[in-house]
């Protein structure tokens, strides 16, 4: 009975703690950045990586003295992976806490939901998400204004495989892809390019980011006899393909992961049935495997090691996207001061800009600055990748 | 709970009222009158939610699914078709209206968790049908470009004007809802929750009563989905998955299932402690969320809502 | 490669639907154990799953016990969640409405499901196969060794309940308190203490399916609501209350899951099993094996 009056009294004054709380929050750094990333929940494999990321290099620009002798203070939000959540972390990071740019979300979707936030408030926006869309007003068939974005596209991914199946004179493929965001959305390039490069798709399957299980539509897979498999997908369900695809005997049918695979520990956990796949990935996943005058080698090894260093994991790719968006506009900041309009001028012009995914050349026309060049075909060899041509 | 007064109902219209001149005048909290837009959109739902399972006595654990409904009506109608929003909105109700009979007419006869789960087999398959239809919704990229809402060429294009648009209706709503409950009507429901047999022995048509109220909640949630969908401008499916659909369980459990403000109070309570209070905590918002949770529902049965009775019980000992 | 005959596939289809619907089965029979004592419908019960995987990937991977050792340290920890779990968020809950007590089962499911996430972060984790990884070709479908000790365990638990309930003077209690709970008490059975016996039994259960499932199909800290609720299906497909039922209602479920991706359309494979659960409660409202007087007790 106390217990429960206790507990009243406390919820009463809850109430004001919560105004506290966020009063409590108004910090007074120089230049101060926006960060929104789907830090937990159905995006945490891009957010959590993105946001170690971003705070890393937050704090290694401050230890050199920050820009032009000012702090860099990152304000960063989880959105959760849920529109509502992103729509008001972005609004408030422009209006309360009056950010000059903000990076992020990690999401497609929810970047296409904040575009139109970005361009209202005209504050630059670089995206950490794949879809082209969101460098692409289909009305006016050219970039928003405001808006750019760092990592390449699903369709850059989707083309290096295709050229690669062309040059082994494959044309009769399968795909299978889960079905949230980044599988549906990487599925639809597949069929999208797929007349360009004369890919003739005679499977179509998918499966949930929580299913167990894909031998049904492996089977039937199995049962169409493609020449090769392409799976898109992120997560615990690209190991259970792989290791689904190898247990029925596929062996014999090349299987091809998108750039989600790229982690060591998917090799890992495959637990030896990954032995064979092939898949894209971006510079900062093979950085020990870039020659070493390859002009993303020393960005690439840097990043490695400082990540491996500070948070004692393996290496993710998706926090390679944060990297380039906060390193774009700290170059931007530090050029054209806190000025939305300048640091938007800056970028879109920016040319030749090393990141870990590739080296970036933005134009008026081009909000992403990347080309298929960005992605490197690799396959696993034992517990490890190897550059294929 | 039986009796509302017409004091706390205008109280609580004037605090709505003047709510976005305070939130301006203290910059901390200047953004909250952006979390009071969704705070309104979601009472919409609860307030219909709050009428079928306090009064009514049935529960629904899909009704994410009709929100959704009347969000991807008014979004595909509005952005590919260009047809006025207001219609749209009407249509969607319309259909939510169809389909909620259709649906509760063989459901609404299972009775407590079978009811449950076929609520909530509903809600997924709905869930699942907006994430595979890709050419109609966009699939789980969602569906960006829905237009906002304006009525005579005057646009509900800022916050406080969508803030008041919003509200408004959630008043008129919460004012006829307690009005319904107070009325024959609302005895009938009442007569029916404590014993169905007693009621239909005494000549109420039962089923058609418990199908009226599943209608109006649902046709309600449909109406929330489009100020959703014009709000945002964006809908993706995930907003309308099992998880919010028991969320909106949570907001009437934790206001108070029996009473109508339970509802308001407990939709305001999560959506403030989800998108903002719950941050300051990071990596430990999930667990202080479910604690928080776990604490109301253990030591106070009544949700928040009855917390003013027994405050007001202290007194009296 | 040759081409795969369709009977092949069909029999494929079936093994997969059988050790998938093994565990919405395990599931099921968890809700039941308590559902029976107590008219609570845990929905914690999908966690008991992700703990039996995780913890078990803790004790044999992180610190070494050998698998023989794992296992049982294993459900006996789930089993202690579980007992923890009626003494902390059931017993204290004063006036219990149905609301009341699925959005605290809710509550704690997120919790556990919160500290999952902090103690093992966001990664799936692997455990190696009980019997190693070598496929066993039969009749042209491929099997994993693993899935026979999945539907295994489901045997197992299925006969070790039944002679529990019916053969044991505690199982019989149980079974008491089920049927009348307050005659239950007259005769000297202490209700309280059979309540928790339910919540430990339950947790056991899901932590076998959790270890059995995990080298199949890797294990992660948020698996454990899509379980819950097909797990749930399954309880109200077979009917409340009855385990031939949880057990037939988890094995369908599975089934029209693997034949639906198979046959039909892949992406609306959990829509088939929810299709199908939806046509059978309008036709029969207690489920496949459930009793009207069961479905008529409860009340919001």
């Amino acid at each position: 009975m106390t217990l429960r009056r206790i507990f009243i009294i406390a919820t009463i004054c809850f109430f004001s703690m919560g105004l506290l709380i966020s009063q409590a929050n108004a910090f007074d750094g120089e230049y101060k950045v926006g960060a929104v990333f789907s830090v937990t929940g159905r995006g945490s494999f891009l957010g959590d990586p993105e946001k170690k990321t971003a705070r890393m290099l937050a704090e290694k620009i401050n230890n050199a003295g920050g820009i032009n002798g000012k702090k860099l203070e990152l304000v960063l939000y989880d959105d959760e992976g849920d529109a509502t959540k992103c729509n008001l972390a972005v609004k408030k990071l422009i209006t309360r806490h009056k950010v000059c740019a903000v990076i992020g979300p990690s999401l497609s979707g929810l970047s296409l939901a904040v575009i139109p936030v970005a361009e209202k408030y005209k504050t630059p926006l670089v995206s950490c998400a794949a879809s082209y869309k969101i460098v692409h007003n289909k009305k006016t068939g050219k970039p928003y204004k405001w808006v750019f974005k760092s990592p390449q596209s699903d369709s850059m991914a989707v083309k290096a495989i295709y050229t690669h199946l062309k040059n082994r004179g494959i044309n009769k493929i399968a795909i299978i892809s889960v079905t949230s965001g980044f599988g549906a959305s990487g599925r639809s390039e597949l069929i999208r390019l797929a007349t360009e490069y004369n890919m003739n798709i005679i499977a179509d399957e998918k499966y949930g980011p929580k299913d167990t299980d894909m031998t049904a539509q492996l089977t039937k897979i199995k049962g169409k006899a493609p020449a090769a498999i392409v799976n898109w997908s992120i997560g615990p369900t690209q190991v259970t393909v792989t290791r689904n695809w190898r247990d029925l005997g596929m062996a014999g049918i090349p299987l091809y992961q998108s750039h989600g695979f790229g982690s060591r520990k998917n090799i890992k956990l495959a637990a030896g049935a990954a032995e064979g796949v092939l898949c894209p990935l971006g510079g900062c996943n093979i950085a020990e495997l870039l020659p070493a005058d390859h002009p993303q080698k020393s960005a690439t090894m840097d990043y490695l090691k400082d990540y491996t260093a500070k948070y004692n994991e393996p290496l993710s790719s998706f926090g390679g996207h944060a990297w380039d968006a906060l390193q774009i506009v700290v170059n931007a900041l530090t050029a054209a001061g806190n000025d939305k309009a300048g640091i938007r001028d800056y970028i879109e012009n920016t040319k030749g800009f090393v990141g870990q995914h590739g080296v970036f050349n933005f134009s008026p026309d081009d909000h992403n600055g990347l080309t298929k060049g960005a992605f490197h075909m690799v396959i696993v060899k034992g517990d490890n990748w190897a550059l294929v041509d | 709970m039986l009796r509302i007064a017409k004091l706390p109902i205008a109280v609580f219209a004037l605090s709505i009222i003047i709510f976005p001149w305070i939130a301006r005048q203290i910059p901390a909290i200047e953004h909250y009158t952006d979390i009071m837009v969704f705070v309104g959109i979601y009472c919409l739902i609860t307030i219909g939610l709050s009428l079928l399972m306090g009064y009514a006595g049935q529960i629904s654990v899909g009704h994410a699914a009709f929100f959704g409904i009347g969000a991807y009506i008014s979004g595909i109608l509005t952005a590919n078709y260009s047809i006025n929003a207001w219609a749209c909105m009407a249509i969607g109700m319309a259909v939510t209206a169809v389909v909620a009979a259709l649906v509760g007419t063989p459901s609404l006869k299972l009775k407590g968790h079978y009811l449950a789960m076929a609520t909530l087999a509903f809600g997924i398959i709905i869930f699942i049908i907006f994430n595979e239809e890709i050419e109609w919704t966009g699939g789980p990229d969602g569906m960006p470009g829905i237009p906002g809402l304006s009525l005579f060429g005057f646009e509900f294009d800022s916050v406080e004007r969508y803030y008041y648009l919003v509200w408004g209706f959630v008043l008129t709503v919460f004012i006829f809802t307690v009005n319904v409950i107070q009325s024959g009507a609302g005895r009938v429901l009442r007569a029916i929750h404590a014993s169905e047999q007693a009621a239909s022995a005494l000549g109420v048509d039962v089923s058609r009563f418990k199908l009226l109220v599943f209608v109006y909640s649902a046709v309600l949630a449909s109406l929330a989905g489009s100020f959703y969908a014009h709000y945002l401008n964006f809908i993706n499916p995930s907003t309308f998955d099992l998880f919010f659909s028991i969320k909106l369980l949570i907001m009437i459990a934790l206001g108070g299932m029996h009473s109508i403000w339970g509802a308001i109070i407990g939709t305001g309570l999560i959506t403030f402690l989800s998108n903002e209070w719950l941050h300051y905590f990071e990596e430990f918002e999930i667990i202080v969320y479910g604690g928080i949770l776990l604490f109301v529902t253990v030591l106070l049965p009544d949700g928040l809502a009855g917390v003013p009775g027994i405050v007001k019980g202290w007194f009296k000992e | 490669m040759e081409k795969i005959t369709l009977a092949s596939q069909l029999l494929q289809y079936l093994i997969t639907g059988l050790t998938v619907g093994s565990v919405y089965a395990m599931v099921a029979v968890g809700f039941n154990i308590i559902y029976n004592v107590t008219e609570i419908i845990n929905f914690a019960q999908g966690e008991f799953v992700m703990l039996g995987g995780l913890i078990m990937v803790s004790l044999h991977v992180a610190v070494g016990l050998p698998i023989i050792l794992a296992f049982p340290a294993t459900i006996v920890l789930v089993t202690m969640i579980g007992i923890l779990i009626d003494r902390l968020a059931i017993r204290p809950i004063r006036r219990p409405s149905v609301l009341t007590l699925i959005v605290a089962t809710i509550a704690v499911s997120i919790l556990i499901k919160g500290t999952a996430s902090l103690i093992w972060g966001k990664d799936p984790f692997d455990l190696p196969a009980f019997s190693g990884r070598n496929p066993i070709t039969f009749l042209g479908a491929v099997v994993q060794p693993q899935y026979f000790w999945v539907i295994g365990f489901l045997i197992i638990t299925a006969v070790a309940l039944s002679i529990f309930f019916n053969r044991t003077i505690i199982g019989k209690a149980m079974t008491a308190c089920a049927d009348n709970a307050d005659a239950a008490s007259l005769v000297g059975i202490n209700v309280k203490q059979m309540i928790l016996l339910s919540f430990a039994l339950s947790a056991a259960i899901g932590a076998v399916a959790g270890i059995a499932i995990t080298p199949i199909s890797l294990m992660e800290y948020d698996r454990g609501a899509m379980l819950a609720v097909k797990g749930f299906g399954a309880v109200i497909l077979g009917g409340l209350g009855s385990f031939p039922g949880a057990i037939l209602g988890g094995l369908i479920m599975g089934s029209i899951e693997s034949f639906g991706a198979g046959l039909i359309h892949s992406g609306y494979k959990d829509a088939f099993a929810l299709i199908v659960l939806l046509i059978i409660l309008f036709f029969k409202p207690s489920g496949l094996m459930g009793s009207i007087e069961i479905s008529r007790i409860k009340r919001f």
